[in-house]
């Protein structure tokens, strides 16, 4: 009798809850750095972590959007997965937005929210939200644990899920009594998912089609997307576009994949890309898409989208494949594999070398330009002195609008993974808490957030994580004292009513300053060199309210509904 | 056109939701869903009947029902020779002569009457569906009270013959 109570009281001794499990399990997939916010459903799990020796920091956000937004900033910069964990009912729904937009810019994310007790589930509870039904829309995958022995399969499953194949959210919801239950260590993990083997090697026979029609081609042309930067194939990238002499445009989410200054580079294309992006793409007669979608604010009217061209397309996601533009050589696939394939293969030289030479004279007489105003500072003038003296080297985030674009346009980005910005879900409010995310994942980096002024103020609370955090993160608000690019569309097709775009702004230094963060303002060309090598010297998070020209506008521009030849604004 | 597409998922749950979610959210007009276990333990078959504008959009519908994490095999049998099913319970009013009368339309039809009540009757009629909407049609005057389909379920027939055939417009769906 003795001996078995022993070994009972041995037994107890050795549960573990839940939630401990779950920490068990985010060490186990190597997990650094958690961005959450506690409540009622996850208090088991932030117990469980006060008391673990867990091998990875929380950072404690000031409202959950915060933490979704720093964990895609971290998922960009460091192509890891971020991890958030959040509480239940408004914890959750406080996420969607990032979901949203993590799902639409194929960002890597595990997303951890609590839920109330499974025996509550469905009466409306206190803080019960179906995060399930919610989330089945925005997230590539979503589970909820009915069973503690599920948990550690959930999790490996969760973050395979979310980093492989084409990269993605996946929320894992857990009800309160799987994180307080006991349970012996468990760590039974093993998955298999008969449905999800995401193609990585390239058909050959695809490549071969491919092969063929850039040696026969006279008017080849890159256009290079985030599944480039995703699939780490900025070198075989670059060596291929250099082999064959192919002129590269870049989506806005695809910029750094291709180095910016090289000379083949044609910059950005689409709505606000350049000429010679853009009208290569009209012209060309072979048009190689490297992971990406084809997205409307990149074609414009698909009617008039690449109309000579035969498209090739390389994309690790079948379904994006022909869902816009019409596709000739259609290559599922790994961009690295599919571009390494590629070199591996023999291919005659393209005869392209008058097309070449059109692009490129192209680039130089049709180059982006703007008014510089001479007693405001011009917003596109700042950008390119933050370009200057960061040396192309910063890490840079921004939100959505005018600024994005003005950054996207004049920041010419060498690097993969440096550019953090919201690109298909346009999301106001993401610049500055992803610079959080970017900063946690690159310590030594320098991160720029380049921010607007409506944009700032939708997320600004983090700046407690900053100083608390002391993260020397540089945050330049690029300040019009409008939501300029809502002002800019009013102003182009609204005969300039400004409705409810023109907005008044708190005293941002006097604002930093009580977050105990420093605060400046410059509104003076001749002031802006010396703030920025002020703050890029600066050991420590600043605040620059910069105030710039409210009028100025993004071009060049596709309006909408035109095709990508109908460009506005290409020259003064 | 319209469409006999089945999916082989994993039946966990949630997986019609997301599924059913997936194609509203892309705007896809779909006629019927059906959704029964298969021959393995844990997964289920769905069968869609699909309205899709062009061969583009219907390659978007099965690409993206394969892109489902769950889904594991996605085919589109409209061209194949294949046999598609569905059921109907349809219940009409009638009493005395007027039994009789019904008896006499559904026979050829080989529904059968499943339930009769003072002033009602209750017909199953199984089969393709232009069948099953022949007889709804025949039954229609006599006045429906409720009428409810299972929706199409449907697979490969056992061998496929060396020439394509398109079932499917023999029951014009």
């Amino acid at each position: 009798m003795k001996a078995e109570v022993k070994q009972e009281v041995e037994r107890a001794k050795e549960m573990i809850t839940g939630a401990d499990l779950l920490i068990e399990s985010l060490a186990d997939a190597q997990v650094d750095t958690v961005f959450g916010y506690p409540g009622g459903a996850v208090l088991p799990i932030y117990d469980a972590l006060y008391r673990s020796e867990a091998p990875f920091k929380h950072i404690l956000s000031r409202h959950e959007q915060g933490s979704i937004h720093a964990a895609e900033g971290y998922a960009r910069v460091t192509g890891k997965p971020g991890v958030v964990l959040a509480t239940s009912g408004p914890g959750a729904t406080n996420l969607i937005t990032g979901i949203t937009d993590a799902m639409m810019d194929s960002l890597p994310l595990v997303i951890f929210t609590g839920q109330v007790a499974k025996g509550v589930i469905g009466t409306d509870a206190f803080q019960e939200s179906d995060v399930m039904g919610i989330t089945t829309p925005i997230t590539k995958y979503n589970y909820q644990v009915s069973q503690l022995s599920e948990l550690p399969r959930i999790v490996k499953e969760a973050f395979h899920i979310a980093s492989t194949g084409r990269p993605g959210p996946v929320v894992v919801d857990i009800p309160k009594n799987i994180s307080q239950e006991l349970t012996p260590p468990n760590f039974k993990n093993d998955f298999y998912l008969p449905g999800y083997q995401p193609t990585k090697r390239p058909n050959p026979l695809q490549i071969r089609k491919l092969a063929d029609a850039l040696s026969r081609s006279k008017k080849p042309m890159l256009l290079t997307g985030a599944g480039a930067v995703f699939a780490k194939a900025s070198e075989e990238l670059k060596d291929f576009a250099e082999k064959f002499q192919l002129p590269v445009a870049n989506t806005l989410l695809g910029l750094g994949g291709f180095p910016g200054t090289n000379g083949l580079s044609l910059g950005m294309a689409g709505m606000h890309g350049t000429y010679a992006a853009n009208m290569g793409m009209y012209e060309a007669d072979l048009l190689i898409n490297i992971g990406a979608r084809f997205d409307d604010r990149l074609t414009g009217n698909l009617e008039h989208f690449a109309p000579h061209a035969k498209v090739a397309h390389i994309d690790i996601d079948p379904a994006e494949i022909g869902k816009n533009v019409p596709t000739a050589i259609p290559v599922v696939g790994d961009a690295k594999e599919a571009l390494q394939a590629l070199l591996d293969s023999p291919i005659d030289q393209p005869d392209h070398q008058a097309w070449k030479e059109k692009l490129l004279n192209n680039k130089r007489d049709y180059p982006l330009w703007y008014e510089r105003s001479t007693d405001v500072i011009s917003p596109q003038w700042l950008t390119e002195q933050v370009y200057r003296m960061s040396e192309g080297e910063a890490i840079i985030t921004t939100d959505v609008g005018q600024h994005q674009m003005w950054a996207a346009q004049y920041y010419a980005f060498d690097k993969p993974n440096r550019w953090v910005t919201s690109g298909g879900l346009g999301t106001m409010g993401f610049g500055f808490p992803a610079a959080i995310g970017a900063q946690l994942g690159a310590p030594e980096d320098l991160v720029v957030a380049l921010v607007g002024d409506g944009g700032f103020q939708m997320t600004l609370q983090e700046l407690s994580v900053l100083k608390e955090k002391n993260l020397p993160v540089k945050v330049i608000i690029v300040n019009n004292e409008a939501l300029g690019m809502v002002r800019q569309w009013q102003e182009s097709f609204y005969e300039e009513r400004y409705s409810e775009s023109i907005i008044a702004n708190p005293d941002f230094v006097k604002l930093a300053e009580s977050y105990g963060i420093r605060g400046m303002k410059v509104d003076k060309e001749e002031d802006v060199a010396s703030v920025l090598e002020d703050i890029f010297d600066y050991d420590g998070p600043v605040v620059v309210d910069c105030r710039v020209e409210q009028k100025e506008c993004v071009y060049p521009m596709i309006a909408p509904g035109k095709g990508i030849h109908e460009m506005i604004g290409v020259t003064k | 056109m319209k469409r006999i597409i089945t999916a082989t998922v994993q039946n966990q749950s949630g997986v019609l939701n997301r599924v059913t979610g997936m194609l509203n959210k892309r705007q896809f007009n779909i006629d019927s869903i059906s959704v029964g276990s298969s021959e393995t333990e844990g997964i289920a078959k769905m069968t869609f009947v699909v309205e899709v504008s062009d061969p583009q959009k219907l390659e978007q519908l099965t690409k993206q029902l394969n892109k489902q994490i769950d889904v594991i095999k996605v085919s589109d049998i409209t061209d194949k020779a294949m046999v598609a099913r569905e059921l109907a319970l349809i219940k009409v009013g009638g009493n005395g002569p007027l039994r009789a009368e019904i008896q006499g339309i559904i026979t050829p039809f080989r529904a059968s009457v499943i339930d009769v009540s003072k002033d009602s009757l209750t017909i199953q009629v199984t089969g393709k569906p232009d069948k099953v909407e022949a007889l709804i049609t025949l039954l229609r005057p006599y006045g429906i009270k409720e009428l409810t389909k299972t929706g199409v379920t449907a697979f490969l027939r056992g061998q496929q013959p060396a020439k394509q055939v398109t079932e499917i417009n023999s029951f014009s769906i």
